[in-house]
């Protein structure tokens, strides 16, 4: 039981990472409430979905046109929708939602309730300590490392990155720097939704598309990047991997409870919040400012 | 002279309306209740537009000897998303559109919430959806407020528990004889949501009975994406049989994640997901030898399934799930206003408790919870499963049309 418990939480820890990263550098790193994050994520489901399934481009060629619409996408909706209400945290809060049940129910209208399912990339599975993994998941876990990489080498070794930082911890210094606080908000956005895009496209064929697939991640990855810490990438990945752990553990521990898996996730995360408020890595991400 | 004109536009309005009011009288007005978004819906809408087309095609019901059309009123319940929009929508449907009857319903939450409004208003509502026993214990214990309830389909939970044990018993028995294994491992996965809890409750004591050893009892969220953890621990409890209950999308994940992690054990239980031909699909092709207990298929359930069936496909380009039993609700409702000679509730309900119709699944006798008579050659519903992308039945085996049960390669 122990070696399905480590695998199998591994193996989802990476599917949440995926899934964080992107939220973590709006929400944690920008501060942005982009409430509408996991629903950009829905919408690059169904694009590569109708790409692949309907249209028949191929997986690399369906998931580049599919990444790179929505990310366009997303900057056309932060232009029309978070840009005129940016100052009002409540405002983008309350924007965001509204635009993520409109992408639903467009969804909805477009191609019904039905369940979708998109074949895997990679067909097969290896048997690692006696648990089968499909080569999908371990794709996952390869998408998500690389993703982290690229975060990290854009958050801290370029000019970009230092202005997404800087302009998050004082938007109005930064301004009086002579920073373009709009373009670097811009530019926040739209490389978030290229990861939750990428994450549509390598984590959908692992789960059903459908109108609603956006609801569960998006507690999930608040849970995630709440628990990580604020602003801090090395949080969210091992928030990510907690989760993906503690989930396996009800499951294993209390099979007859496993609806209770993100419950039980959350209730961790308010037990660790309630002894460090900041989350785990949340001083640390204080001291690197 | 514009006095008369006057007058005689307001004679024309006045005889419009009365002819229209005429019209109107006409027709018998049944609202077809489901989420219309949804398969569910969507086959509840298609079973009913199909009898409603062929009923008005052959002069519409007579009610007295006077032979009226049907009309029917689609009802977006929404009810998969929300129970308030479902009791909106009976009550917009019976107040504003003045439905005579309701047939439909799917989701038991959000059925047992629109039964009391159909109470209220003292409607003959016609179920084709919901499994819950509650809505049939009702009737029983509070006969004069839910007599107007009847459940067409699918049988109640306690019912299909008893179908399940029947096509398991099957599939145990086809375990025992190719893999000679005397006391077939079996998990059972069922969903978290009041339908089953009848069925997880009862079914364990019965699987042991059968010689069956039961290895754990799982249950993930109707709406759980993923379950590899789930099936990590089946897989490692080297189970022979999966025994699933499940009505969401939670059905889809199961099959398509077991034949990701390619998995030695059968699936077999209620897939109401795998009832739909977009199943296969919706796995991305990974089901294989997924079964579940269903209603229709090309077998002669009763002379009246294949014709339907056939029809259904031309029509609507794919097979029927059980929520087009609003065929047989709608057909059954027919006959009992024709021997009634009324739509009067009260007279109709007598009636409706004594008709042995032939539906195109099997033949509805209601009992005193206005539940169908569960009856072997009768009324037991059907199992099938997917074999290369396609839904063979396969149960009940005298049924001429039946195709063998086929259990993974080991």
């Amino acid at each position: 039981m122990l070696q399905d418990i480590l695998v199998t939480g591994l193996v989802n820890g990476g599917v949440y990472a995926l899934l964080a990263i992107g939220f973590s550098l709006i929400f944690g790193v920008a501060r942005i409430v982009n409430i509408a994050h996991t629903a950009f994520y829905m919408l690059a489901a169904y694009c590569f979905y109708a790409l692949l399934v309907k249209g028949g481009l191929g997986f690399l060629l369906s998931g580049v046109i599919a990444v790179g619409a929505v990310t366009l996408f997303s900057v056309l909706c932060y232009r029309l929708v978070i840009e005129p209400v940016r100052e009002h945290e409540a405002a983008v809060l309350i924007a965001t939602i509204a635009l993520a049940l409109i992408f639903q129910e467009v969804m909805l209208f477009t191609f019904g309730g039905h369940y979708l399912g998109i074949p895997s990339t990679l067909e097969g599975g290896v048997r690692l300590l006696g648990v089968s993994i499909p080569y999908q998941r371990l794709l996952i876990l390869v998408v998500a490392a690389a993703m982290l990489t690229v975060v990290w080498f854009v958050l801290y070794r370029t000019r970009l990155g230092l202005a997404i930082r800087a302009t998050a911890n004082d938007l109005e210094v930064a301004n009086l720097m002579g920073m373009n606080v709009h373009r670097v908000a811009m530019a926040t956005v739209a490389i978030s939704v290229a990861l939750a895009a990428v994450a549509g496209v390598v984590v959908a064929p692992v789960f059903v598309v459908d109108p609603f697939m956006w609801l569960a991640p998006l507690v999930t990855m608040l849970a995630i990047v709440v628990l990580g810490g604020l602003g801090s990438l090395k949080g969210s990945l091992i928030g990510a991997l907690i989760i993906g752990y503690v989930e396996a553990i009800t499951v294993f521990a209390l099979p007859a409870g496993a609806y209770l898996k993100g419950a039980v996730a959350l209730l961790i995360m308010v037990v660790v919040l309630l002894a460090r408020p900041e989350g785990l890595f949340g001083v640390a991400f204080e001291e690197e400012r | 002279m514009l006095r008369s004109t006057m007058l005689r536009s307001i004679l024309a309005v006045a005889a419009a309306a009365l002819l229209s009011g005429g019209a109107h009288a006409q027709s018998i007005k049944i609202a077809i209740l489901g989420p219309m978004a949804f398969v569910q819906g969507e086959h509840h809408w298609a079973g009913a537009q199909m009898a409603r087309d062929e009923i008005n095609k052959a002069g519409g019901i007579n009610v007295g000897g006077k032979r009226m059309q049907i009309e029917l009123i689609r009802g977006d319940t929404n009810e998969i998303q929300s129970i308030p929009d479902a009791t909106n929508a009976i009550e917009r449907v019976i107040t504003r559109e003045k439905a005579d009857f309701l047939v439909g319903g799917f989701r038991s939450e959000a059925v047992l919430a629109m039964q009391e409004v159909a109470a209220d208003y003292k409607k003959i509502f016609l179920g084709a959806g919901s499994a819950h026993p509650q809505l049939g214990m009702r009737v029983e214990q509070s006969y004069d407020r839910y007599k107007y309830w009847f459940r067409v389909t699918p049988l109640n939970s306690t019912d299909l528990g008893k179908t399940l044990v029947g096509v398991l018993g099957s599939v145990a028995g086809q375990i025992r004889k190719e893999l000679a294994k005397p006391n077939p491992k079996i998990a059972i996965v069922a969903e978290k949501a009041i339908w089953v809890e009848p069925i997880v409750k009862a079914l364990p004591p019965v699987f042991k009975k059968m010689q069956m050893e039961v290895v754990g009892v799982w249950r993930p969220s109707a709406t759980a994406t993923d379950v590899t953890a789930e099936l990590a621990a089946i897989d490692r409890a080297d189970a022979d049989i999966v025994f699933t209950l499940l009505s969401g999308p939670v059905g889809i994940t199961v099959g398509r994640q077991m034949g990701e992690r390619g998995m030695k054990a059968v699936a077999f239980g209620i897939n109401v997901e795998a009832q739909k031909e977009e199943f296969w699909a919706a796995a991305a092709g990974k089901a294989q030898f997924v079964s579940t207990i269903d209603t229709f298929a090309e077998v002669e359930m009763t002379p009246k399934t294949i014709p339907f069936v056939r029809a259904f496909k031309e029509k609507f380009g794919k097979p029927p799930t059980y929520n087009a039993g609003t065929y047989d609700a709608i057909f059954l409702l027919k006959e009992a206003i024709e021997k009634a000679g009324t739509t009067d509730a009260d007279k109709l309900v007598p009636v409706l408790e004594k008709t042995s119709y032939v539906a195109a699944f099997g033949i509805v006798e209601f009992d005193k919870r206005h539940d169908p008579v569960w009856a072997p050659g009768k009324n037991t519903g059907m199992a099938v499963q997917w074999q290369d992308g396609k839904k063979v039945p396969f149960w009940p085996p005298q049924i001429k049309g039946m195709q063998p049960f086929k259990l993974p390669a080991r």
